[in-house]
């Protein structure tokens, strides 16, 4: 099983997750096109890490895992109070940093 | 054709299909599923990878705390009725996905051609034992043992920040 297989999929995954951030305009929406963006950075990671025979890609992707966790985090309690606020999430409509 | 191949097509193909419904879904609750399905599919992925360590964690953390999370927000915000309008129409959504079209393909070249000629990456595979998740928690605790203390400190900015954006949120609300 080849490395090409796998970085393929990786591109295809991040791919499907820009698509994601351009097109849809909900945030939450948007939140999860960027988890899918790392989760491909992380199959890529590992691939590579398998195919040098080193576990420093592991290791990388259990630090973007833990940046992840972090960012849904605070992503999602910023969605909260920008809903709480504006009554809405669509991210066209919320255009101004004014509250 | 061996075991590892068809295994990875299955999961391989499980986690495009769950990636392209998180995209096209309308209705929020539906993606977060979706995306359940994509991080689970690449979570075997990992295993057949070898990364045991990697394949738990992503199941621990993302296809248990993070999705929840979402899940919980999107219930708690009761989207439903909100996304109607929640895709970018027109000549916009044309480009958006030419762009990202292009990007896969450049993306695909690079993956297919820039380990060319690179023998020292082919020749390494196969060379080592697979890594046990005892070596990596040895070298967490030993070589990376900055990284890994930094870490912490995020996520402890992060605990603090969300305390503090939903206090503020409170307090001038009364």
């Amino acid at each position: 099983m080849s490395l090409e297989y796998y970085l393929i999929l990786s591109a295809l995954l991040f791919t499907i997750g820009v698509i994601g951030v351009l097109v849809r305009r909900n945030a939450i929406i948007i939140f999860m096109c960027i988890e899918l963006m790392l989760n491909a950075a992380n199959l890529a990671f590992v691939a590579i890490s398998r195919n040098l025979g080193t576990a420093e890609g592991q290791l990388f992707v259990f630090f973007v895992m833990a940046v992840a966790a972090a960012e849904v985090a605070i992503g999602l309690a910023i969605i909260v109070s920008v809903f709480k606020h504006r009554e809405t999430i669509n991210v066209d409509e919320v255009n101004s940093l004014k509250g | 054709m061996n075991a590892e191949m068809i295994l990875f097509f299955i999961f391989g193909a499980v986690s495009l299909i769950g990636a392209i419904s998180v995209i096209s879904f309308r209705h929020p609750i539906y993606s977060a599923l979706s995306l359940i399905v994509t991080f689970f599919s690449q979570a075997g992925l990992f295993v057949l990878l070898g990364a045991h360590f990697v394949a738990a964690v992503q199941v621990i953390v993302y296809a248990g705390a993070i999705m929840v999370l979402f899940l919980f927000v999107i219930m708690l915000l009761n989207l439903g009725t909100l996304s109607a309008k929640g895709v970018l129409t027109g000549k916009l959504k044309g480009i958006a996905i030419v762009l990202a079209i292009l990007f896969a393909a450049e993306g695909i070249y690079i993956a297919v051609n820039a380990l060319k000629g690179d023998t020292a990456v082919a020749s390494a595979q196969a060379a080592t034992e697979p890594i046990t998740t005892e070596y990596i928690g040895e070298l967490l605790f030993s070589k990376y043992l900055l990284p890994f203390e930094v870490t912490s400190l995020i996520l402890l900015a992060a605990l603090i920040g969300v305390i503090v954006l939903v206090k503020r949120e409170n307090t001038t609300e009364n």
